[in-house]
């Protein structure tokens, strides 16, 4: 199952024709994703080859849907277009939008989140590396190769501490993984990401990252509270960032009293999470809760 | 990036917004003109970008040209919360019935603009939002939609505002969306005894990612011409200085602030934030370690690096290349994972640099870095 992503995705990918665009389709193909087409109104009816599979460019997003079925898009675009991107995607119809570029203006990602979301297509980022369903697809620029398929769901603000659990946990595996992204505006939250991973039979425990910067940690403990009876395990970055510095993510800042690391850490806790000081001890809280729940089953099997 | 009160007031009144008649100078005599050429009295405030200035000193009624050369010169070079006063705006003063205060701020909960005001407008604002609550009005405003005299009349309605004031709301909105603004405040929003209304003080954040279509600010200098912040910069490097001893470079935001969390754990505290990206190459990562280097106050540095899409042996290869371009003088501690992170450590292996040792975990080589700064002799007691 998972969520957002399985391998009956068919993904277009918007900007596939240009550099990152390339190098990005090589490996999502790589990695098992079912890249249907490239958009590119310029290079409309050409082909592109990629290590001997052939990939169509289609002259619009819609004529992509309309010829393929694809039901994901995949957004290199440079920023400057990628509200027109996205956009496009949402109007023809496309389910998730995955946009990847970074430095996109937040007036137009107001714009295209509230586009998408009238139009009911889910937006994940933007300046996000995307989401992999290990063994199934990979939209985005995750390595595909760090880990296997398994019964975690993570979700994160951070690309490469994403990356650092996914390696930190390899044995395990994922269900799916979800990088949202670190800007100020993201068409996807921790809560939305923490909803699916509740309702997705093929998730056992949910890892979730968070940066300093707004208050998207503690509402996602509001809703753990409330909503979420799968374990989940926690991870915040940020206790030395000072006050009121843009810590690289454009979102990542603390503005006086508010979006510190700590006011995260313990509106996690009071919500029943266990917060790890370091990825690697975050690791070792699901390694230990997972080896817990083993071995009541194994305690209840032995009662059975 | 904030904008200076004078530029907000340009912005302002570009888009037909009333403000104050004001101009801005460095020089104390200038201002003493200024005040003459504005009738005699007036406002004299310090030109920085932070709050709290009134309580600071740094803004002074003066009742005649002579008290404004005086209260400038009292301004100018004043520090105030670390920033330094280089410039005052010397303003016609206002004799104020009524204070409000009006904003657009983006709301991260609901990934769009708040409209934002209240009748009790001043310095005491967020204390009245503190206390009062609901003195303050909180309004979505429409993407699709912006505001309009309809959303603006109810916007001053919720807040308690006049009439008069949904003009100037209407405005303001213009302002935020034709300049790519995160946040446009007005507070005060006055109704002076001649019942005009005049926006007397302003704040306007712009977008830094809409620099590209917003070229008419530019890009902010660093305060410090010649520091390793101005250094980076020039470089095209995403670093912020901190205040410690381990130097840090790593690559993607979240795991650079890990770095930091993970060495202040092991004791020590970091002495920058480096993030040099997905995809880093050689030159980004020389760069950045002869940026560290730099840094007086850095004894020793720790590079750490997932390779997602960075590959390590390009990694690697960047500081190889430094280790030939910069005498290295403190220790490096470097932890290589992920893409090609074998063949990058063979490319450390074959330099073998006295100095540059490598650690297989994040935790270790933090343990290691924090020690070796904690542990490094003091400046001139070495040999």
């Amino acid at each position: 199952m998972a969520i957002y992503l399985t391998k009956e995705s068919k993904v277009l990918v918007q900007g596939m024709t240009g550099a990152e665009g390339m190098k990005h389709t090589r490996r999502m193909l790589a990695a098992g994703t079912d890249v249907v087409g490239g958009v590119n109104p310029r290079k409309a009816g050409g082909t592109v080859d990629f290590d001997g599979r052939t990939v169509p460019v289609f002259g619009s997003v819609r004529e992509g849907v309309e010829r393929t079925g694809a039901d994901v898009t995949v957004v290199f675009v440079p920023p400057a277009f990628a509200k027109a991107a996205v956009v496009e995607a949402a109007d023809a119809g496309i389910g998730l939008a995955v946009v990847i570029t970074e430095g996109i203006p937040v007036h137009d990602a107001v714009a295209l989140t509230a586009h998408a979301r009238a139009e009911g297509t889910r937006v994940i980022g933007p300046n996000c590396p995307g989401l992999i369903t290990p063994g199934q697809s990979n939209a985005g620029i995750i390595p595909p190769d760090i880990t296997k398929p398994g019964r975690i769901g993570l979700v994160s603000k951070s690309g490469t501490l994403t990356y650092q659990l996914m390696y930190e946990l390899r044995d395990l595996g994922f269900s799916t993984c979800v990088g949202i992204g670190g800007d100020p505006v993201v068409g996807t939250s921790h809560i939305d990401c923490l909803t699916a991973f509740q309702d997705d039979p093929d998730t056992d425990l949910i890892i979730l990252i968070g940066e300093i910067g707004g208050d998207a940690e503690e509402r996602a403990a509001a809703h753990i509270r409330e909503h979420v009876t799968k374990p989940v395990v926690g991870y915040i970055a940020g206790f030395t960032a000072p006050e009121g510095r843009t810590m690289g993510h454009a979102g990542a800042i603390v503005s006086g009293s508010s979006g510190t690391a700590r006011a995260k850490k313990e509106a996690l806790e009071a919500a029943g999470v266990r917060v790890g000081s370091t990825p690697t001890e975050t690791a070792r809280h699901v390694l230990d809760l997972l080896r817990g729940a083993a071995q009541d089953d194994a305690r209840a099997g032995a009662r059975a | 990036m904030d904008l200076y009160e004078h530029q907000a007031r340009q912005l302002f009144e570009e888009h037909g917004i009333v403000v104050p008649r004001a101009e801005v100078t460095d020089s104390p005599e200038r201002a003493r003109e200024i005040a003459r050429a504005l009738g005699g009295r007036a406002v004299v405030k310090a030109q920085v970008k932070t709050g709290g200035r009134g309580k600071a000193g740094g803004v002074r009624l003066a009742a005649d040209p002579a008290e404004a050369e005086q209260a400038a010169r009292r301004i100018l070079g004043m520090d105030i919360k670390g920033h330094r006063v280089g410039a005052v705006m010397v303003a016609e003063p206002c004799d104020i019935e009524w204070e409000f205060y009006v904003s657009y701020v983006l709301d991260r909960a609901s990934g769009g603009f708040l409209a934002v005001a209240s009748a009790e407008g001043g310095t005491e604002i967020e204390e009245v939002a503190a206390r009062r609550p609901e003195a303050v009005a909180r309004i979505p405003v429409d993407p699709a939609t912006g505001v309009h005299t309809a959303t603006a009349v109810r916007i001053a309605d919720a807040a308690g505002l006049p009439p008069q004031t949904v003009d100037t709301l209407v405005r303001l909105w213009k302002v935020l969306v034709r300049e790519d603004a995160l946040l446009v405040e007005v507070n005060p929003l006055v109704r002076t005894v001649e019942g005009r209304i005049v926006a007397l003080d302003g704040k306007v954040t712009l977008d830094d990612n809409a620099l590209f279509r917003q070229a008419r600010w530019g890009q902010e200098h660093p305060a410090i011409p010649d520091s390793p912040e101005a250094r980076a910069r020039a470089k095209g490097l995403n670093y912020v200085k901190l205040d410690g001893e381990v130097g840090v470079i790593g690559n993607g935001a979240g795991l650079v602030m890990s770095t930091l969390d993970v060495v202040a754990g092991c004791g020590a505290r970091p002495a920058d934030f480096l993030d040099i990206g997905g995809g880093a190459s050689a030159r980004v990562m020389a760069d950045g370690l002869s940026v560290v280097l730099s840094d007086p106050d850095v004894k020793s540095v720790l590079v750490n690096v997932f390779g997602g899409i960075t590959a390590c042996d390009a990694v690697a290869d960047g500081i190889v290349r430094a280790l030939d371009e910069v005498r290295l003088t403190k220790p490096l501690v470097v932890r290589l994972a992920g893409n090609n992170a074998a063949r990058g450590r063979a490319l450390l292996d074959a330099r073998a640099h006295p100095l540059v040792e490598q650690a297989t975990t994040m935790d270790g080589a933090a343990r290691r870095a924090a020690r070796l700064a904690t542990a490094a002799p003091a400046p001139g007691h070495a040999g």
